[in-house]
């Protein structure tokens, strides 16, 4: 049989070699935020002419404009996106007919955004607490669900661990793709962290509920033994559900339009950090718990 | 017997979802009528959302209720653009989502929310206009005439919101709500509903001057150029206190106050956040999505056809009927699709299929453990359950932190979200336990050669 629980010190540093790497990437470049989070503006625009402007004039207008903090992106000939402080709308329409008198086209405009400074930060705050607190509830709910095994608590902690571990798999993947890729975190990369933490909860739940059962059934088993019988039970299931989730959400990462590939990547990612956490990390923190291995840790080997 | 009748509640249903969702459907009962639409989001459909904030110090309280009138306020003047289905929601304590669809012009519209309204007591002569009838004041013309001029007689026909008729006569405004001191809504002698109001000195003399000259008239209450109501001054009024009568009920006659003591807004707001999005976008984001998700779902039914064999096949079946009710349910409640909520749904089918995946594969290894199909079939769903149960409800709890945490920002990004991964587990519990257990005893008690082993992927 698989032994799954024997080699997990290898699997927890698979872990760690993605999850480092992005938490570096972390505190070396921050997080890339989009204006949800940091309050700005965005204006795309296509120029009906088919050809727009050098970036450098459009920045200049903005200046000119009293909004000297412009980033200006193209995308395809014809569009281009701007970014800047965030402006009443009444400046918009002032920026979109300076642009069209001053390069000869009509403008259609795309999408514009506008976010307060003070709304951005609050939506960041309580994004977090709303992350807290459905770890707690979520903690809550694991304990009372398996209140019939011993240390039902553990269930609860160490699914809420594996969540985290996808968690910090998840930030730490947006904040290389965001630095190399030029993507923000935005409301929607928010929508895509929280679905990664109801997947990843409910992937791990599976195969806890597989200890639970085979706890009652297999009362003689060594712990470790036990928890290594149920991943392996479980394997075949997980590794199905995963392929149908990642076929649909690839068939969106492909097929699916600009404006949602960088939101179904994140979730491709985190999903699949959600069923290699519910594989390899999750049933064996129950494990490392059961035989309080932390005191071994830090001492040299005999 | 059972299952046959459970079969026929799923046939029942089945005919329902189908029918909410063939386009152009209604539904039409007597007086009731409604018809089934599906909703598209602004990212859809393009369109403008603001989200306004209450200008008002963070550490004192607002005026009560001061929230809820000015959304009413606010509503009216979205209304008043001609668009349809404009959503104007309170988003936590201090603020206002405004959601306006489709093609408007994004300045003009929120040009037209913020301003303050205009409140204006103006003389109608005999003529009764009305609620709703857009007129031309000389009140702002700068050219305001002294004594009251001749009464006008102007057509009466309620002309639509956005267009002024190009004949209009200029009505004169006696005086503005600026005047108003105080306004109450309390009871005649008879009982009736009425709105009393007090007056400052100024407007009590323009007042005074007024009634004495027009009694028998109609001065009309107009905000921000809209008739609100016309009543008929009956006597003079010489100390400024009036009372206005009519066949009020407690509600209207509280609106009709409400907007005399709060013809402006009752507190200043200001655009802390605003997004447009224009049509073309939208539209192809949308059919992208569309497509991408037909795809996934095909290729997750091949895969577990292939996998699972007749359950796999009797999986599919319960997930088309799974997206078929998802869809209705849209429909019905209504759903506003956005595209993370069309994401959302795409991933409610991965989700509504690991259910049966979980089932099968219980299924198969009690098959390999020996057990007779029959036997095998209930054990597996059966056992599975605990999980599917504490997994979802999980999955659950996070829709609902979701919602809240949409709801309490405006972001109905987030919002549409919660709301279709929710209802996508809710039903794909009944789809993947009950349907797909139905049809599957179904077929074995129809088809014998269906029980060996080798339909299951055994064997």
């Amino acid at each position: 049989m698989l032994d799954i629980v024997g080699k997990r010190y290898l699997f927890f540093g698979v872990s760690l070699l993605v999850i480092v790497p992005g938490l570096i990437a972390l505190l070396l470049w921050g997080m890339p935020s989009g204006i949800d989070f940091t309050g700005g503006s965005l204006l795309e625009v296509e120029f009906d002419s088919g050809v727009a402007p050098q970036p450098s004039q459009i920045r200049e207008l903005y200046t000119q404009s009293g909004f000297d903090d412009s980033l200006v992106q193209t995308s395809g000939s014809a569009i281009i996106i701007v970014r800047s402080k965030s402006m009443p709308d009444s400046s918009k329409g002032e920026i979109i007919r300076e642009m069209e008198s001053r390069f000869g086209s009509t403008i259609t405009v795309r999408r514009f955004e506008s976010v307060g400074p003070s709304v951005g930060k609050e939506v960041a705050a309580r994004a977090a607490l709303a992350v807290a607190i459905a770890a707690i509830f979520i903690m809550l709910y694991i304990t009372y669900a398996f209140r019939g095994v011993a240390h039902a608590f553990r269930y609860g902690t160490s699914a809420i661990i594996a969540m985290l571990h996808d968690v910090a798999v998840v930030i730490g993947v947006e904040a290389i793709l965001g630095h190399f890729l030029g993507w923000e975190a935005d409301a929607l990369f928010l929508t895509a962290l929280l679905t990664v933490i109801g997947f990843s909860v409910h992937d791990t739940i599976v195969v806890f509920d597989r200890i639970r059962e085979n706890s009652t059934l297999y009362r003689r088993l060594p712990y470790q033994t036990l928890v290594n019988h149920s991943i392996v039970q479980t394997l075949d299931r997980s590794i199905n559900t995963q392929l149908t989730v990642m076929i649909t959400l690839l068939a969106l990462v492909l097929l699916g339009g600009e404006t949602t590939r960088h939101f179904v990547t994140i979730l491709l990612v985190g999903i699949f950090s959600g069923t290699y956490s519910s594989i390899f990390n999750a049933a064996s923190l129950l494990v490392v718990w059961e035989n309080r291995e932390w005191r071994t840790w830090f001492r040299t080997a005999k | 017997m059972k299952r046959y009748r459970m079969f026929i509640v799923i046939l029942v249903l089945l005919a329902l979802a189908l029918w909410v969702d063939m386009p152009n459907s209604s539904l039409n009962v007597g007086n009731f009528s409604r018809s089934f639409e599906t909703k598209l989001g602004l990212d859809l459909v393009g369109g403008v959302q603001a989200l306004l904030e209450a200008d008002w110090p963070a550490d004192k309280a607002l005026p009560a209720d001061s929230m809820n009138t000015a959304r009413a306020i606010v509503e009216n003047r979205v209304n008043g653009l001609g668009v349809s289905e404009a959503v104007v929601q309170l988003a936590g304590e201090r603020r206002i989502v405004v959601e306006i669809p489709g093609q408007v012009d994004p300045d003009q519209a929120i040009a037209t929310i913020q301003e303050t309204g205009l409140l204006e007591f103006v003389h109608m002569g005999s003529q009764s206009l009305p609620e709703g009838t857009e007129i031309v004041t000389d009140y702002e013309t700068g050219n305001l005439p002294v004594e009251a001029p001749t009464p006008t007689v102007i057509t009466s026909t309620v002309v639509t919101p956005t267009e002024v008729l190009p004949a209009q006569e200029v009505l004169h405004t006696v005086m503005t709500g600026a005047a108003l001191k105080t306004v109450t809504v309390s009871t005649d002698t008879y009982g009736d509903y009425v709105i009393q109001f007090a007056l400052n000195a100024e407007g009590t003399q323009k007042f005074a001057e007024y009634t004495s000259l027009n009694v028998g008239q109609i001065l009309g209450i107009v905000l921000d150029k809209k008739v609100i109501s016309a009543p008929v001054v009956r006597d003079a009024i010489p100390d400024g206190q009036g009372i206005i009568s009519g066949n009020f009920t407690l509600e209207s006659a509280n609106k009709l106050a409400i907007q005399l003591r709060y013809g402006s807004l009752p507190i200043p707001l200001k655009v802390v956040e605003s997004n447009s999005v224009g049509p073309t976008l939208g539209q192809d984001s949308l059919r992208r999505s569309l497509i991408a998700g037909s795809i996934g779902l095909a290729m997750v039914i091949i895969f577990m056809a292939f996998y699972y064999r007749l359950p796999g096949m009797v999986a599919d079946l319960a997930l088309i009927v799974y997206a078929l009710l998802t869809l209705a349910l849209f429909k019905l409640i209504p759903v506003t699709l956005t595209l993370p909520g069309i994401a959302g749904f795409v991933l409610s089918i991965g989700m509504a299929v690991d259910a049966n995946i979980l089932i099968f594969s219980r299924l198969k290894e009690e098959l390999r453990g020996g057990r007779s199909l029959r036997q095998a079939i209930d054990l597996g769903w059966g056992r599975a359950w605990p999980s599917i149960r504490d997994s979802n409800f999980s999955t659950l709890i996070t829709c609902g932190i979701l919602f809240w945490f949409g709801n309490t920002f405006g972001a109905s990004i987030v919002k549409g979200f919660s709301i279709t991964l929710a209802i996508g587990v809710i039903i794909s519990l009944f789809t993947a336990i009950t349907v797909t257990r139905t049809i599957l005893h179904l077929v074995l008690d129809n088809m014998k050669f269906a029980e060996h082993p080798k339909w299951f992927g055994v064997g």
